[in-house]
C-alpha cells in the first residue's frame, strides 16, 4: 500500500502541507482555549501552548519528511538552519570556508589547465584520424620529408584519404607600413583539406596551385587580417609583397586552425611551390618539411604503417641513391601535439588532488572537534523527534553548504591563480591558449565541492550521531570521545603522509633542476643575445659577392654598437634550440659514398671568426677561423672533440681533410673545440648525432649564400651595460635599410631557461602544492593537539598539582604529536617510494628514491609538525592547577 | 513492516494512541488530553512526538484521518482506527503485557 499512498501524497504535497498547518493550528487554538478556561491570561495561554509544541516548524518538518517534495523542502529548511548555525560560529565557518576555498581553488585552476590542454577536443573534425608524418633515417627518427618523396607518398599510399606537407618560414612583409617579419608556412594544396578546416572567407588552395612555377597566391591568418586589413572582406584579390614578391590573397584562415597553436599564430600560408629554395625539388634534401595526413576511415595506424613501409621500400628500390634506408614515421597527431606533457599533467593533477584531500580532512577534523559543543543541540533535536538519519542529514547539509561556499570562493581564487599560472606555463606548452574557465571547469568545481562536502561531512556526521546515542544517556561519554579522537588522529596521519609525498615530489624536482643548472652547456650564456635577420627583399637575386658585402656591412654596423663586444652571424644550428642543421661529408681517405645515407653526418655551425669570442668557447687544439678565412682562401673547418674522437679516434685530426657534400668542397681541419650541448642539457648525451662541425660563414658556397639573406641569425656578446640592447640594435638596423628586419631576439640565458621550462613548471607547481599541503597539515596537527590539550586540561592540572614538572607536560603532549607525525611520515615514505616512480621520467641526475631528498624532507615535515604542536603544548605547560581543577 | 523494537518510547506512544482511538474518532489535541487525563497526569504526550507518530501510523495504514468539526465547531482532523490498526493494537497490547510482566518479575525476584 505504501507506494500508492506515498505517490498520492507526492501529488498532493501542497495540499498536505496546508492540511498539516491547519491541523496544528487547530491543536494550538484548542489548547489556548482550554488554558484560558483554566484561568491563564491570553498571553500566558498562547505562550504555554507554543512552548508545549516546542518548535512548531521543526515538528512539521518531521511529519512531512514522508514525501519526496517534502524532502526537498526539508533540505531548504536544513540549509536555513545550517546557515544560522554557521553564522553563529563565524570563526569556524571562516576557517573551514577558507581552507576549502584554497583546496578547491588550486584544484579548479589546475583542472582548467588539464581541461584546456588535454581534455578539450582538438579543433579539427575526427582528430583521431590525423597522423603526423616524417622520414625515418639513420640519424633521425622523425626527419624532414623531401618534396619529391612527399609527391610519391601522396600518389602511392592506400591508407590516407589526404596527405599534405608544411614548412615554417619567415617572410619579410613590405609595402604595408614598416617592414616586418611574418610567421609563415609553405603548405601543399591539401593541407587544410587534411585538417578539415574551412577559410573564414575566400577559398583555400586547389590541387596544382602548389606546383613549382604556379602563380603566387597566399592565404592569410585571421589575426594578420584584422591587424593589417581591419578584417575587411575586400582583402580577397588584394596583393601583399612577401620577400619582395607580390602574392594575391585568396582566403582568410581562422586562427584556431593553427596546427600546433604556438605562441605566434601563422600570418601567411603560401603554396610550397613558391619557396625559392633551389634544393626543393631535390629528393635527398632535408629541408625541415613535415607532413600531416588523414587516415581513410576504418584504417588503423598500424595498417597505415605497413602500407607506408611498402611505399618507401618501392621508392628505395627506384631511387637507391636518395631513398636507401628511408622509411616513413607515423605519429598520431594527439601524441605529436601533447608529447611528454600528458603524463606530467596527470602527475600534477594527482598532486593537487592531495591538497584538496588534506583540506577536507582538516575541515572534517574541525567539525569533529566542534561536535562536542553541539551534543546538547543534537540531544534537543532528537527529543523533538529527529531520528539518526535526520541528524546525519543535518550535518551533511552543513558540510555541503560549507563546501559550496568554499567552492564559490575557490572559483574566484581559481580565476586569479589560472591567470598567474598561464604566465608560468611554458610557452612551449601546446594549447596553452586554450586554458580558461569554461563550463567543464564549472561542472568540475561544483562536483568536487559537493564531493568534498560529503567527504568531510560524513565522518563527523556518523560520529556525532553515535556520540548522541551513547552520550545523552551517560553524562560524560569518555568512550565516544576516544573514538572521535581516533578519527582525528587518522586524519592527521593521512595529512602528514600526503604532505610528505608532495614534499618529496617537489624536492626531487628541485634537485633535478639544480642538477640541470649545474650542467655546463659548453658555452657562456651570460650577456649573449641571439636574433634573426631578414635582409631587404631587394637583395634577392643579387650575386653572392653582393650578398657577402652586405653581410660584412651589417656585421660591422652591429659590432660597432657601443656595448657590443663581439658578434657573429650563424647559419644552421643554435645550441639548445629547435634549430639544428646538418653537414654531410666523407673523410679524405674514403671514396665518395653513393648516397647520402652512407655519408657521415655532423651538426653544422656556419659562423664567423668572432663566434668563439661571443660564446666564450675555448680552442682545444689548432686555431679557430680568422678574417683571412674568406671566400677567396682555401676551405677550412673546425671540429669539436666528439667529432675528433668519433672519426679520428686517437689520430691527430689537424691537417686532415673532409669532403663536404654541400658544394662538394674539400676542407682542411684547422682546429678542435670542446663539445657544445646542442640537444638539451640533459638529453644531449643520449643523442646519436653529436659530432659538431664549424664552417666559416664567408666560405658558404654561392648557392647557399644566396639563401642566407632570409635565414641567418646573429649572436651578440655585450658588456651588459645596455638594458635595452635589442632596441639599440634595432635603431642601427633601421638606419641601414627600412626594409631590413631583425626579430625573434632571445638571450642565451632565456634559451637555457626555456629548455628547462616544462620541468620548472612542474617543480613550481609541485612546490606550491607541497607548501599548501605542509601549511594545511600543520594547521591540522595544531588543531588536534590544541583539542587534546583542551580536553586534558583537567588531567594536566592534576598532574601539575601532584608535582609534575613543565618538562613532563611538554613530553606528555609533544609525544602525542610526535607519534602522529612519525606514523604519518612512515606511511608517506612508503607511499612515496611507489608514487615517485610515476615521475621518474621528469627527473635527471637524481633517483626517484633519492635518500637525501627523502630524509631531508621527512625532517622538514617533522620539524614543522613539532613547531605546530609546540604552540598548544606551551599552553598546556602554563596550566594553572587551581584554575584547571576548579572548572570541573 | 513494524517500527523498530528498540524504540521503546515511540512504540509505547503508538500503543497509547491506538488504545485511545478504540473509543472512537478523535483529533490530535483530544488524544493528548485523553492520555493525560486517564493517566492522572503521569503521561504527557509531547506534541512534537504525537504528530509525527500520527502521520507514520496513517502511512502504515493503522489509522485514517478525515476532516470533521470539533466540539466548538472548529475544523479539525479526526483520526480513527482501521482494521489493520485493531490488529496492531492487539499485538502491541500483548507485547506490552509480556514486557510489564517481565519487568514485574525481575522487580520481585531480583
Amino acid at each position: 500500500m505504501s507506494w500508492l499512498s506515498r505517490l498520492r501524497q507526492t501529488f498532493r504535497s501542497g495540499k498536505l502541507d496546508d492540511e498539516l498547518d491547519e491541523e496544528l493550528r487547530a491543536h494550538l487554538e484548542m489548547r489556548v482555549a482550554d488554558n484560558i478556561n483554566a484561568g491563564m491570561t491570553a498571553v500566558e495561554a498562547r505562550h504555554d501552548a507554543q512552548k508545549r509544541f516546542g518548535n512548531t516548524s521543526l515538528m512539521k518538518e518531521d511529519a512531512r519528511e514522508i514525501d519526496i517534495i517534502g524532502w526537498l523542502e526539508t533540505v531548504a529548511g536544513d540549509l536555513r538552519y545550517a546557515t544560522r548555525v554557521l553564522r553563529k560560529n563565524p570563526g569556524f565557518a571562516v576557517t573551514a570556508v577558507l581552507t576549502l576555498a584554497l583546496g578547491i581553488g588550486v584544484n579548479t585552476a589546475f583542472f582548467s589547465v588539464v581541461n584546456g590542454v588535454l581534455l578539450n577536443p582538438l579543433p579539427y573534425p575526427w582528430p583521431e584520424e590525423l597522423v603526423v608524418l616524417g622520414e625515418s633515417k639513420p640519424n633521425f627518427i622523425n626527419g624532414s620529408i623531401s618534396y619529391a618523396n612527399f609527391l610519391d607518398w601522396q600518389k602511392d599510399n592506400r591508407s590516407f584519404s589526404f596527405m599534405a606537407i608544411s614548412r615554417g618560414y619567415g617572410f619579410t612583409l613590405t609595402g604595408l607600413g614598416d617592414a616586418e617579419q611574418l610567421d609563415a608556412k609553405f603548405i601543399s594544396s591539401d593541407y587544410f583539406v587534411v585538417l578539415g578546416a574551412n577559410p573564414l572567407i575566400g577559398r583555400t588552395f586547389v590541387p596544382g596551385e602548389d606546383k613549382i612555377g604556379a602563380a603566387p597566391i597566399a592565404l592569410i591568418g585571421a589575426g594578420f587580417w584584422k591587424r593589417k586589413f581591419g578584417s575587411s572582406p575586400d582583402v580577397l584579390g588584394k596583393s601583399v609583397a612577401l620577400d619582395g614578391k607580390s602574392y594575391t590573397i585568396v582566403g582568410v584562415i581562422p586562427e584556431e586552425v593553427d596546427l600546433y597553436r604556438s605562441a605566434h599564430p601563422t600570418d601567411v600560408y603560401a603554396p610550397i611551390g613558391q619557396w625559392s629554395n633551389p634544393l626543393l625539388p631535390n629528393r635527398e634534401a632535408g629541408l625541415g618539411i613535415h607532413g600531416v595526413a588523414r587516415l581513410t576511415a576504418g584504417v588503423t595506424i598500424e595498417q597505415a604503417r605497413a602500407d607506408m613501409e611498402h611505399v618507401t621500400a618501392n621508392l628505395a628500390a627506384v631511387y637507391p641513391d636518395a631513398d636507401k634506408g628511408i622509411g616513413a614515421n607515423l605519429t598520431p597527431f594527439r601524441r605529436a601535439l601533447l608529447g611528454d606533457i600528458e603524463p606530467i599533467l596527470f602527475v600534477l593533477l594527482g598532486a593537487v588532488g592531495f591538497v584538496l584531500l588534506i583540506a577536507c580532512f582538516n575541515v572534517a577534523s574541525l567539525m569533529l572537534a566542534r561536535s562536542t559543543n553541539r551534543t546538547r543541540e543534537f540531544a534537543v533535536r532528537v527529543a523533538l523527534g529527529a531520528g539518526r538519519s535526520r541528524l546525519i542529514r543535518q550535518i551533511l547539509t552543513e558540510s555541503t553548504l560549507l563546501s559550496m561556499i568554499g567552492g564559490a570562493l575557490g572559483l574566484v581564487l581559481a580565476q586569479w591563480i589560472t591567470r598567474a599560472a598561464i604566465r608560468l606555463v611554458p610557452t612551449e606548452m601546446p594549447r596553452a591558449a586554450e586554458i580558461h574557465l569554461d563550463s567543464h571547469v564549472l561542472i568540475f568545481t561544483a562536483a568536487i565541492s559537493l564531493l568534498a562536502g560529503i567527504l568531510f561531512g560524513l565522518a563527523p556526521a556518523l560520529k556525532s550521531s553515535d556520540l548522541f546515542l551513547s552520550e545523552t544517556l551517560k553524562e560524560s561519554g569518555r568512550g565516544s570521545s576516544g573514538r572521535r579522537r581516533r578519527a582525528q588522529s587518522v586524519f592527521v596521519i593521512l595529512e602528514m603522509a600526503m604532505a610528505l609525498v608532495l614534499l618529496i615530489g617537489a624536492g626531487l624536482m628541485a634537485r633535478t633542476l639544480s642538477r640541470l643548472w649545474e650542467i655546463q652547456p659548453g658555452f657562456d650564456a651570460h650577456n649573449v643575445l641571439t636574433f634573426n635577420i631578414s635582409m631587404p627583399p631587394s637583395i634577392n637575386g643579387a650575386s653572392a659577392a653582393t650578398i657577402r658585402a652586405a653581410f660584412r656591412n651589417v656585421h660591422d654596423k652591429f659590432a660597432s654598437v657601443p656595448s657590443v663586444q663581439a658578434a657573429s652571424f650563424t647559419w644552421g644550428s643554435i645550441p639548445l634550440t629547435a634549430w639544428d642543421d646538418e653537414q654531410l661529408f666523407w673523410l679524405d681517405n674514403q671514396p665518395k659514398p653513393s648516397n647520402e645515407n652512407e655519408m657521415n653526418w655532423a651538426l653544422s655551425y656556419v659562423v664567423e671568426p668572432d663566434y668563439l669570442r661571443t660564446m666564450r668557447i675555448p680552442v682545444m687544439r689548432g686555431r679557430f677561423f680568422t678574417d683571412a678565412d674568406s671566400e677567396n682562401s682555401r676551405h677550412v673547418v673546425v671540429i669539436d672533440e666528439v667529432f675528433a674522437h668519433k672519426f679520428f679516434g686517437n689520430e691527430d685530426p689537424l691537417g686532415r681533410h673532409i669532403n663536404l657534400q654541400q658544394g662538394e668542397i674539400k676542407a682542411e681541419i684547422v682546429g678542435v673545440v670542446p663539445h657544445v650541448k646542442q640537444w638539451g642539457l640533459d638529453s644531449d648525451e643520449s643523442q646519436q648525432l653529436r659530432a659538431e662541425l664549424y664552417v666559416p660563414f664567408m666560405q658558404l658556397p654561392d648557392a647557399a649564400m644566396k639563401l642566407a639573406p632570409a635565414g641567418t641569425s646573429i649572436m651578440v656578446r655585450s658588456d651588459g651595460s645596455d638594458p635595452a640592447l635589442f632596441d639599440s640594435l634595432r635603431r642601427v638596423n633601421k638606419l641601414m635599410s627600412e626594409e631590413q628586419v631583425i626579430y625573434g631576439a632571445q638571450t642565451m640565458e632565456e634559451i637555457i631557461s626555456a629548455s628547462l621550462a616544462a620541468r620548472r613548471f612542474s617543480m613550481i607547481l609541485l612546490g606550491v602544492f607541497a607548501a599548501l599541503a605542509l601549511i594545511l597539515s600543520s594547521v591540522g596537527i595544531y588543531g588536534v593537539i590544541s583539542y587534546l590539550v583542551g580536553e586534558r586540561t583537567h588531567e594536566i592540572g592534576v598532574r601539575i598539582a601532584l608535582g609534575a614538572r613543565r618538562w613532563d607536560v611538554l613530553h606528555l603532549i609533544l609525544s602525542q604529536g610526535a607519534k602522529l607525525t612519525v606514523v604519518g611520515i612512515v606511511i608517506g615514505v612508503g607511499a612515496s617510494l611507489s608514487l615517485t616512480k610515476l615521475m621518474a621520467r621528469m627527473l635527471y641526475g637524481v633517483s626517484a628514491s633519492d635518500p637525501l631528498t627523502f630524509v631531508g624532507v621527512a625532517m622538514l615535515l617533522g620539524l614543522v609538525a613539532m613547531a605546530a604542536c609546540y604552540i598548544p603544548t606551551r599552553r598546556a605547560m602554563r596550566v594553572d592547577p587551581m584554575v584547571a581543577l576548579r572548572c570541573e | 513492516m513494524g517500527r523498530p523494537k528498540t524504540d521503546v518510547l515511540q512504540g509505547t506512544l503508538a500503543l497509547l494512541v491506538l488504545k485511545t482511538l478504540v473509543r472512537g474518532p478523535m483529533h490530535g489535541y483530544g488524544i493528548t488530553l485523553h492520555i493525560q487525563t486517564i493517566s492522572k497526569d503521569v503521561l504527557r504526550v509531547e506534541e512534537g512526538s504525537l504528530y509525527p507518530a500520527l502521520h507514520r501510523m496513517a502511512q502504515d495504514g493503522w489509522i485514517k484521518a478525515e476532516w470533521g468539526a470539533s466540539e466548538n465547531n472548529r475544523r479539525a482532523r479526526f483520526y480513527s482506527l482501521t482494521p489493520a490498526g485493531r490488529k496492531q493494537l492487539a499485538e502491541e497490547e500483548k507485547s506490552w503485557a509480556r514486557l510489564t510482566q517481565a519487568v514485574a518479575h525481575v522487580l520481585q525476584h531480583a
